[in-house]
């Protein structure tokens, strides 16, 4: 299914995640997972978190910029080459994975990992054709 | 080929002896019918009876940007408003706008000087120019408008933006003559190369740029003759002095001959404020001298430049200006190269979406000049990828490159991060220690 992701723009210097931690925290916004892609001078932190609009409102009044972005969650199986199998579905229609990342918590017996691709609905066709399950709903803890 | 041979050929005792005569006129014409320069040149102990030769102008008083600005919107005009025909005015993005005003008579001597600037490039009557300079309060559109007109060519006023439909009209229009910011050219030719590959400039009979109102490089020049394959051509002015047209280069593109018949220049030491001998460098003050609804005397437009007369090969006579560069309030001198806060402004205006909300931090690492550009990421800018943030930064730093001609390092950082004194931000900081 499409989750929202929010993405935060951050400087690469000490206590500046602190700063967005905090916006987030003192909104009472849940983060139900995230990742940070980083360079020299700045850092990207992507999330997932209980309330996309909540959360964008607190970081714009901290003066955060931040982004909303359409992105994928797909249930796999945890077990040894499930995920081999759902990169080879997108692959083979030619389709780029920007980034990925793993959901932190276990759903049962399944992952969640989340893709984000330039075209999703492209991907969910390629899932679909390969007879993938793609989540249908995913329960957001704390929403 | 010229538009006005006998004034642009002019050998130079003559000019003196024109520019004296009507000298003597502007500055009276300015005491008796403008209270604000009347009280200007008493407090200076000057009256216009004391003005018998050229050497004179050391005794009459300066006007700055601020007399101009304290006497919005009206107050330097010396004519009855029934006799004022048209308005134009500044952004005023520093102060108070500044407001100037035309009779029908500086009407008609801005669209000659104008369309004398048009021949000097080898414009004629057979010519399409395509205006794309904004309509409006600012002088630029219908300065070249006018002078087009004048000249006889086909006037195109299709004003600035809508880079597609530019596009579409050079080619359908036959345009030979495009007049709009250099800046902008250079989005052109971006915008040719991303989304219209298609688009064969070549085919089309665009011959010539007529480019000004923001200082620009000879590494500009070479950027768009070599991109566009056409020549690129410096048209200057200021809407103090009258607008697009004060002065412009030949085809020789070796300086801009200015139409000192109407505009008296001089180069003054910016510190002292001293006349400086021709052929150095220093700030160009102007005099109009046959301006009637505003006239202006000695205007200190701290643009620096040097004046010089040598003859030139397209055979007029005017004084020649070096291309300006930059401002006498805010230069900055970076590994030798002369660069101004206004044209890294444009340099960052032109990347799409960037606010100029910038800092530029200067420090002197291993004796060499050390540039960094901190830029505020918007919610325009920003993306969850890194890979368009990469490239956002590269291609400011490519654009400072080959504008500028210096390599600086691109530093992003987290709005309202750079330092602002009074809401305005903070330009430079400079840490070089000298």
């Amino acid at each position: 299914m499409n989750v929202t992701q929010l993405s935060v723009f951050m400087e690469n210097k000490p206590g500046h995640l602190q700063g967005v931690l905090k916006a987030l925290a003192d909104a009472n916004i849940n983060i139900i997972t995230l990742t940070i892609a980083e360079t020299s001078d700045f850092g990207i932190l992507r999330m997932i978190v209980s309330d996309v609009e909540k959360a964008k409102k607190a970081l714009g009044d901290a003066r955060f910029t931040s982004s909303a972005t359409e992105v994928l969650a797909v249930e796999l199986d945890d077990s040894p080459g499930s995920l081999l199998r759902a990169i080879e579905a997108f692959s083979k229609k030619g389709l780029n994975i920007e980034y990925m990342y793993a959901f932190t918590e276990k759903r049962g017996d399944r992952a969640v990992m989340i893709f984000r691709f330039d075209d999703i609905e492209a991907a969910k066709k390629a899932l679909t054709q390969e007879g993938y399950q793609i989540v249908k709903k995913i329960d957001i803890i704390g929403q | 080929m010229y538009f006005n041979k006998e004034i642009e050929t002019m050998p130079l005792k003559k000019m003196r002896e024109l520019q004296l005569e009507r000298l003597k006129w502007s500055i009276s014409h300015a005491y008796e019918n403008n209270a604000f320069y009347h009280k200007k040149f008493e407090a200076a102990g000057f009256h216009p009876n004391q003005f018998k030769s050229l050497d004179d102008m050391k005794r009459v008083p300066f006007l700055t940007k601020q007399d101009m600005r304290d006497n919005y919107p009206f107050g330097l005009f010396a004519m009855p408003m029934d006799k004022v025909v048209r308005v134009h005015s500044s952004s005023g993005t520093t102060g108070n706008a500044t407001v100037v005003g035309y009779t029908r008579k500086d009407v008609d001597i801005f669209a000659e000087v104008v369309a004398r600037c048009l021949v000097a490039y080898g414009a004629s009557e057979k010519d399409v120019i395509q205006v794309a300079y904004g309509y409006g309060l600012f002088t630029g559109g219908l300065g070249l408008h006018y002078g087009a007109e004048k000249l006889g060519a086909l006037t195109v006023p299709i004003s600035g933006g809508n880079t597609e439909r530019q596009l579409m009209l050079i080619k359908d229009f036959g345009t030979t003559m495009l007049a709009c910011t250099p800046s902008y050219l250079l989005n052109i030719a971006d915008y040719i190369e991303k989304k219209r590959p298609d688009y064969d400039i070549s085919k089309t009979k665009l011959r010539a740029g007529i480019l000004g109102a923001e200082p620009w490089s000879e590494a500009m020049r070479k950027e768009i003759e070599t991109r566009l394959g056409i020549n690129a051509y410096d048209i200057y002015g200021l809407s103090e002095v009258i607008g697009p047209g004060v002065s412009c280069e030949c085809q020789e593109k070796s300086g801009l001959h200015v139409h000192e018949d109407h505009f008296y220049v001089e180069i003054i030491d910016p510190e002292t404020g001293d006349i400086l001998p021709e052929g150095e460098k220093g700030e160009i003050v102007y005099t109009t001298i046959t301006k009637e609804a505003f006239p202006g005397i000695r205007y200190r437009s701290r643009d620096i430049t040097r004046l010089y007369r040598e003859p030139c090969k397209c055979g007029r006579t005017l004084v020649k200006m070096e291309k300006v560069t930059g401002r006498s309030d805010d230069m900055l001198i970076i590994r030798g190269v002369n660069v101004f806060p206004s044209q890294i402004e444009n340099v960052l205006m032109e990347v799409e979406g960037t606010e100029p909300h910038y800092q530029i931090i200067l420090d002197r690492k291993a004796a060499l000049d050390d540039v960094e550009v901190m830029v505020e990421v918007s919610e325009k800018l920003f993306s969850d990828e890194v890979k368009v943030l990469d490239n956002l930064k590269k291609k400011i730093s490519d654009r400072f490159r080959s504008v500028l001609g210096i390599s600086a390092k691109i530093t992003l950082v987290e709005p309202m991060t750079i330092a602002r004194s009074e809401g305005k931000a903070v330009r430079v900081v400079d840490r070089r220690k000298i």
